[in-house]
């Protein structure tokens, strides 16, 4: 069935509420620490105090000695006996030579590179005890100095011996010499500096993991708050434990939240696991938030110049971008693929520059790995993009929607300068609604009403695009994935006529269970309470790839829909036989096999019980049973795009920034559940928001000590920080997979982080400010204005 | 030390150490693990109860400091046969959640913000869940869920 098709079904673009709901209001939700098992001890990890350090000695014949203590594991325990934490992603240098790939060991060896660096685990019957022992570790260490920023990470000590200047690669996409002509002939070019600061991702579960083993069975169960069970346990079998995957089934029950941090393998987890044979205990350990703060993998911190060459008339000619990005002190799992194929590829943004060149430097600091975080690549070169592009746009004396509209793409399929080819989308007619929808005829108004308040207000434009539904697994693989990325789902349909779904996608709050069960209840004419979806657990799911990049309902829900056309050919025979017709005259529609030109009819019920009691049935011909498998293989990522409006209200007195009104207009193709789309939305545009005024990870540049460790210190996005957002859509189906869906779960956290600076740089314009980087925190503010002042 | 309170209405008697908190109470004693734990510096409310009435974070007073109180977690909120309380059919109704981590103790606090400001409008509401941490739903959805289960709990 194709997308066209598809959007007309009953439920497609109906807001049904989510059948998850009842269990997480009730609080019955699973979460991974709501598991106890029997025979359960606690794990505590001894962390490194230092950002920096060799570790001399360590000391635990005390911590050994405390009462309940059931075993202490360090690096020597582990050393030579198992692989490091594997990376996901090659990427060469343009000399083609590798990337540096040190090891990445699951407990410190010889070295702690990082604040919170695991460099003991202590298993104890009670956590209490586990906790009191884990603070008799006596581990010595000899201080080395720490980097932090990748300003300074050339001249700095080498984290890894494969590194001495501690760079990791050299990457590069574009024609240098086409742009640097362009460039020559350009009537204006536009430069500017800005730093993508660094976040914590911070979902409210922390991370969280149960090592489970049975000598009976010889095999491993892992619980983890995790995106992508089958990925974990690939990596973690295949690269760190070498341990036949059919012995270890990984859970991922619910999870609270994921944003990327819970994509990747961690230390933690292949400890656990790993202890839990050793031992023969099952192990449980949970983050606790400040251990959350130092060892899940940060987002962004990306520092960046970037030139545009534009005409005289304002057209963009060309554009150069360089960029250091800040791996931390290790690769994290997908961590080398973020700062260069999901950011470069996407700086042609919803503009048809013709030439583009961008360089990246990414650099081993003293700090937590970075990974993705919501959006993963694709915010950081949309902040770089939408930062430059109004900056155009004020050089050449033309309003930031004008800008733009001279150089928006209007003619698909697209082929960019940086390698993605777009298949559609409509930029002018989101511009255009969302202009609408912020009522920018307005604006003069509420100026002159913020002026009369002694206020500064300042309206600010983002136009997005992003690629989504990752990814065509033959060009991941040409660009360095180490794995596919395709996905899974399984339909079974039971005898009385009820499915369930099988997916490899794994839901930790997008609300599969009803979207996944709206498309097969659409499709198969059957109401959404007769299927359920079940994911998140290796020994009932095919091999599937998880959830991020915001692919999973145009991977995950293809890969159903291709089980579904298996579901209805196989269907359709059997109603033939029933009905005495031939296959090619069934027809089906609304959970009915129809004869055309006849009155003869089966339904679907009856069609699913005849496949399971098969005594009418053409057994010469067809298998009984009705459960289909499929795997799908995108052919090219989705783009959904979108153009946001920010307005807002700044003090000049205080630095007190407010956003006032919001509007978001984004393109994600077909809806299958607006309720949740829009939830989506709000989520992602609290998070970018969010970065943009308030959130910022520091380390302490002398020390590599984490300064903002806590709630207390990290400042988290709360209730009365937002006004209510305005959001539209538009819609240009997708025209490659057969739901016409492109993915919405990152475009508020890509978007948003522009549209709001753009807005307090133009608010500072008449004092003078014309440089500002993130987060615009009223100290940040005031002081830029002081700056600009003196 | 032993400590008698009341948890969803029946009495209950627990003798742990004096330095059990009241979440590890309801979590690991009492199985009640709709009660969650977000962080460690009595930041996020994930781990909202009612004791008396009144919303606290569970994870921020010792076991001990509830004795002889009357203490409601989200599994008492509900009616015996399961209906939802009118909060709870709200975020439901409004898709006031998301990953569904930090809604058992959003819900807690919003009864409490209910009962005690019936009347609160948006802005209020807003700043009187400056106590609990969403990182999913952009609280816009909360919002609308607490202006609901407001009114909805006024007509009840």
């Amino acid at each position: 069935m194709g997308a066209s098709d598809f959007s007309k079904l009953p439920h497609i673009g109906e807001s049904v509420l989510r059948k998850e709901d009842y269990r997480f209001l009730t609080g019955a939700g699973n979460y991974t620490d709501d598991i106890n098992l029997a025979n359960q001890a606690y794990a505590v990890f001894v962390r490194s105090p230092h950002a920096h350090a060799t570790i001399t000695s360590i000391d635990l014949a005390d911590a050994k000695a405390m009462p309940g203590v059931v075993g202490i594991f360090t690096g020597k325990d582990i050393e030579g006996k198992m692989g490091g934490l594997p990376c996901g992603w090659l990427i060469n240098n343009p000399d083609g030579t590798p990337m540096k790939e040190p090891m990445h060991p699951i407990l410190a060896i010889g070295k702690v590179r990082y604040v919170g660096d695991h460099v003991a685990m202590v298993v104890a019957d009670t956590l209490e005890q586990a906790r009191n022992a884990a603070e008799a570790v006596v581990v010595d260490y000899d201080t080395l100095p720490a980097v932090v920023r990748v300003s300074d990470a050339a001249k700095a000590t080498a984290l890894h011996a494969e590194a001495p200047n501690n760079q990791c690669y050299k990457w590069t996409l574009g024609d240098k010499a086409q742009v640097e002509a362009a460039f020559a002939k350009a009537a204006h070019v536009t430069k500017l500096d800005l730093v993508n600061n660094r976040l914590i991702p911070n979902a409210i579960e922390p991370r969280a993991a149960i090592g489970s083993y049975s000598r009976a069975n010889d095999d491993y169960t892992l619980y983890v708050s995790n995106q992508n069970p089958h990925v974990e346990r690939l990596l973690m079998t295949a690269f760190v434990l070498s341990l036949p995957e059919h012995k270890v089934r990984v859970i991922a029950p619910d999870v609270g939240g994921g944003f990327g941090s819970k994509i990747y393998l961690y230390a933690e987890d292949v400890c656990l696991t790993w202890a839990s044979k050793q031992l023969n205990r099952n192990i449980k350990w949970t983050a606790e938030r400040s251990e959350s703060f130092v060892s899940d993998a940060h987002g962004r911190d990306h520092v960046s110049h970037a030139e545009m060459a534009m005409d005289k008339d304002g057209k963009f000619l060309a554009m150069r971008v360089h960029t250091d990005a800040n791996l931390g002190a290790y690769l994290s799992t997908f961590s080398t693929a973020i700062p260069t194929i999901l950011y470069a590829t996407l700086l042609a943004g919803q503009y048809a520059t013709p030439q583009i060149y961008v360089e990246v430097d990414a650099w081993f600091t003293n700090t937590a790995p970075v990974d993705a975080y919501r959006g993963a690549g694709r915010p950081e070169a949309t902040y770089l993009l939408e930062r430059l592009v109004s900056r155009c746009g004020w050089e050449m004396g033309l309003g930031q929607d004008e800008i733009r509209k001279r150089n928006f793409i209007t003619t698909f399929p697209y082929q960019t300068p940086v390698a993605l080819q777009y298949d559609v989308g409509d930029y002018h007619a989101l511009m255009d609604k969302a202009q609408a929808l912020a009522d920018v005829a307005g604006y003069a108004q509420r100026v002159a009403a913020s002026k009369a308040n002694g206020l500064l207000r300042g309206i600010g434009y983002s136009s997005y695009i992003e690629a989504c539904g990752l990814a065509p697994s033959n060009i991941a693989g040409a660009l360095g994935a180490r794995a596919g990325l395709f996905e899974c789902g399984e339909v079974r349909v039971h005898p009385t006529g009820s499915v369930t779904v099988f997916t490899g996608s794994h839901s930790h709050g997008q609300g599969h269970e009803t979207t996944f069960a709206q498309v097969v209840a659409a499709r198969l004419g059957i109401a959404v309470d007769a299927v359920d979806v079940v994911h998140g657990d290796t020994g009932r799911v095919p091999f599937g790839m998880g959830t991020y990049g915001s692919r999973s309902i145009s991977v995950g829900g293809a890969a159903i829909m291709k089980a579904l056309d298996k579901i209805e050919t196989k269907a359709k025979k059997i109603a033939a036989h029933l009905m005495e017709a031939t296959d090619a005259d069934v027809e089906f529609a609304n959970g009915e096999f129809t004869i055309k030109g006849t009155d003869k009819k089966v339904t679907f019920g009856q069609v699913a019980l005849t496949a399971y009691v098969p005594h009418n049935y053409p057994l010469d011909k067809l298998e009984p049973g009705l459960n289909e498998t499929a795997f799908y293989d995108p052919t090219n990522f989705t783009f959904p795009a979108g153009t946001y409006i920010c307005e807002v209200e700044i003090d000049a007195a205080t630095g007190t920034t407010r956003v006032d009104r919001f509007t978001a207009v984004d393109d994600f193709g077909t809806i299958i559940n607006p309720m949740i789309v829009e939830g989506q939305v709000h989520g992602g545009l609290v998070q970018g928001i969010g970065q943009a005024l308030m959130e910022n990870c520091v380390y302490d540049p002398e020390t590599g000590q984490l300064l903002t460790g806590s709630f207390m210190d990290y400042t988290m996005p709360r209730a009365d920080d937002f006004p209510t957002f305005k959001l539209d859509t538009v819609c240009t189906p997708c025209t490659h997979n057969p739901l016409g869906t492109k993915g919405c779960g990152e475009a508020g956290a890509i978007g948003s982080p522009p549209a709001v600076i753009n807005a307090v740089l133009d608010a500072l314009k008449g004092q003078g400010v014309t440089e500002f980087d993130m987060p615009a925190s009223p100290g940040r503010v005031w002081q830029a204005i002081q700056s600009a002042k003196a | 030390m032993q400590v008698e309170f009341t948890v969803n209405g029946k009495k209950a008697s627990l003798d742990l150490p004096p330095n059990t908190l009241l979440v590890q109470a309801l979590r690991e004693k009492m199985a009640l693990t709709g009660t969650h734990v977000g962080c460690d510096t009595a930041q996020c409310g994930a781990c909202t109860v009612l004791l008396n009435g009144r919303a606290v974070k569970s994870c921020n007073m010792l076991l001990a400091q509830a004795a002889g109180a009357e203490i409601t977690t989200i599994e008492g909120l509900a009616e015996a046969d399961g209906t939802l309380h009118p909060m709870q059919a709200a975020f439901k109704e409004c898709h006031g959640l998301q990953c569904g981590f930090c809604t058992t103790g959003m819900v807690m606090s919003a009864v409490d913000l209910c009962t005690h400001h019936p009347k609160a409008d948006e802005a209020e509401i807003r700043e009187l869940l400056e106590g609990n941490i969403c990182r999913c739903t952009g609280y816009q959805n909360i919002v609308r869920a607490v202006l609901q289960g407001q009114a909805a709990m006024a007509s009840a």
